[in-house]
């Protein structure tokens, strides 16, 4: 419990009775890059917010490096950097006025305020718009500037409530990478709808779907010696699928439409399987023109999740 | 931190036209009516040198102004207050003070002597009217700090009560015209007690405008002291568990 830097227990909030957040445990690891999933309005703000000590939740516990958020909140909080989902600047203020009010509400030792603004602006690229004021900043901009508040005052766990949202994808990009670096020194948790944002950044992902954690669970890359759950394989003169699965041995194949197909290897299929299959492809003349593993499917787990069947149980949080 | 958030909350006030429009228009409002009572004591002054234990430039010019510079407070404070609180929160930057490690009370004392600062540096701007007419006559200076003294009171009292509207609301409109409209009924609320009738002590007791008069005569008393602190300590832990109810939301 000692090495959680999150450890919230049976976390519950509701709005005017209306439940938002259910009986949820999560924990965050030192050095983990946590992505939270769901739908808009599933409850990740709500849970992020309750999480940053800004919202008492219902019922529930949270430490924070083992300090009880709600019985000490100022010490708790000073472990804490929090990104609102709408950035809390303020717009007549320069970054780097900002960000050293920022620095002195956190409690940073004033002689060394001006150093520390100084290499939160180096770490999130600030330092040519450090005169500007707030207000004429792109949004981009605006966004490393919210983010930048959050990483000064040195906090073992970040919060970033959507990140990229609202921005362009040059932008998106930029933060993403952002978010990569902060992840080597602070212990990040981040909220987004976007799976493929989750499945880049983060090490575990937690879905959350109508208030509660409905999935959570290590995100690792398949790796060369194992096989995906299924590949998608492109074959611009494909015969009939069952010919197919006849031909290859693959437990399923399904067309998706303009040549692409859906593969499946069968159960106890060895790790070379995708060398077969395409192998087979040429060999036959089905003339493969794009290959493509999918990824631990994560996609198809969070449509199944949030299309309204009832949560499949889920695994123990590690 | 306290001094940060004051700080803050200066220089943003600073960085708007308004504080500024305000700072003009109250010296000009307020140069006006002090010319105006040189001009009448300098035409009366002939006569007042018949009377031996006559009335003084002190409480002929500056009480006088004192006076009239409660009138224009009242208008001009609710303006200064609106968004104080207001404007955190449309702007969803009250997130970033309840997400940093600060107690409520540093929250309520920061915005509260941030606007202070501004109060005080009105404060000095009226007193320099007076102070001129040091250069020609001598005033009576037990006088003047007892009606700065009431007029700091007074603003500090309005201020705490702006404060609070302010944190209640997102529009900063609502936050001024509801805050003016608390000041002014304060103010005319002794209007009602007229005689001797029950509660006309009450009522008058109530009044934010009594209270200041005995400073204008030189007299700091202690009931009127208290009363402007308490009344401007009510409204700070009003805005205090509002700032605390903000978390338990809904």
């Amino acid at each position: 419990m000692a090495e959680n830097l999150i450890d919230a227990h049976n976390l519950s909030r509701s709005f005017g009775g209306r439940p938002a957040v259910r009986n949820l445990d999560l924990t965050l690891e030192r050095g983990e890059i946590l992505g939270f999933l769901g739908l808009n309005g599933a409850g990740k703000s709500t849970t992020l917010r309750m999480l940053a000590g800004t919202l008492a939740p219902t019922a529930g516990r949270i430490t924070i490096a083992g300090i009880d958020l709600l019985n000490a909140p100022k010490s708790a909080k000073r472990k804490l950097g929090y990104l609102p989902e709408q950035p809390p600047l303020h717009p007549e203020l320069t970054v780097s006025e900002y960000l050293r009010f920022c620095a002195e509400i956190h409690g940073v030792p004033r002689a060394r305020v001006r150093s520390v603004v100084q290499g939160a602006q180096e770490k999130t690229g600030l330092e040519e718009v450090e005169r500007r004021l707030i207000r004429n900043l792109s949004k981009g901009y605006q966004q490393r500037v919210g983010i930048a508040q959050a990483i000064l005052h040195d906090p073992e766990v970040l919060l970033l409530d959507e990140p990229t949202v609202g921005l362009d994808p040059a932008q998106i990009q930029d933060i993403r990478m952002l978010i990569r670096s902060l992840g080597e020194a602070h212990s990040v948790v981040f909220s987004s709808h976007l799976l493929s944002e989750v499945q880049s950044l983060a090490t575990r992902v937690v879905i959350i779907h109508e208030g509660r954690l409905a999935w959570s669970r290590p995100l690792t890359a398949t790796p060369p010696d194992r096989l995906a759950a299924s590949y998608r394989v492109g074959l611009r003169k494909a015969s009939a699928p069952e010919q197919m699965v006849e031909r290859t041995g693959a437990r399923e194949v399904a067309p998706l439409g303009e040549g692409w197909f859906r593969i499946r290897p069968p159960e106890n299929a060895a790790a070379d399987f995708p060398e077969l299959f395409l192998d087979r492809a040429v060999r036959e003349g089905w003339a493969p023109f794009g290959f493509v593993a999918e990824e631990t499917s994560l996609e198809t787990i969070f449509l199944e999740l949030t299309r309204g069947e009832p949560p499949t149980p889920t695994e123990a949080v590690a | 931190m306290i001094r940060a958030l004051a700080k803050r909350e200066l220089r943003s006030l600073f960085a708007s036209p308004l504080a500024w429009v305000i700072l003009a228009v109250v010296t000009l409002i307020l140069g006006w009516i002090f010319l105006l009572q040189v001009d009448l004591f300098l035409r009366i002054m002939p006569r007042l040198a018949l009377y031996r234990h006559g009335a003084g430039v002190t409480a002929l010019v500056v009480m006088p102004l004192f006076h009239s510079a409660i009138v224009i407070l009242l208008l001009v404070i609710p303006l200064l207050t609106m968004r104080l609180v207001s404007e955190e929160r449309r702007q969803k930057t009250l997130e970033l003070l309840y997400a940093a490690p600060l107690s409520t009370l540093d929250l309520v004392c920061g915005k509260y002597l941030g606007i202070l600062g501004f109060l005080g540096t009105l404060l000095f701007l009226i007193f320099l009217m007076p102070l001129s007419l040091e250069l020609g006559t001598h005033l009576d200076w037990g006088l003047v700090a007892s009606g700065l003294l009431g007029l700091f009171l007074v603003m500090a009292a309005f201020a705490a009560a702006g404060l609070y509207l302010s944190s209640l609301t997102e529009q900063p409109i609502v936050a001024a015209i509801s805050t003016f409209g608390l000041l002014l009924f304060l103010w005319i609320i002794a209007w009602a007690a007229k005689g001797h009738g029950p509660g006309s002590h009450i009522l008058r007791y109530a009044s934010l405008l009594n209270h200041f008069s005995a400073f204008g005569r030189g007299e700091v008393r202690v009931s009127d002291v208290a009363y402007y602190l308490i009344f401007s300590l009510v409204f700070l832990v009003l805005t205090g568990r509002r700032f605390d109810a903000d978390h338990l939301e809904h």
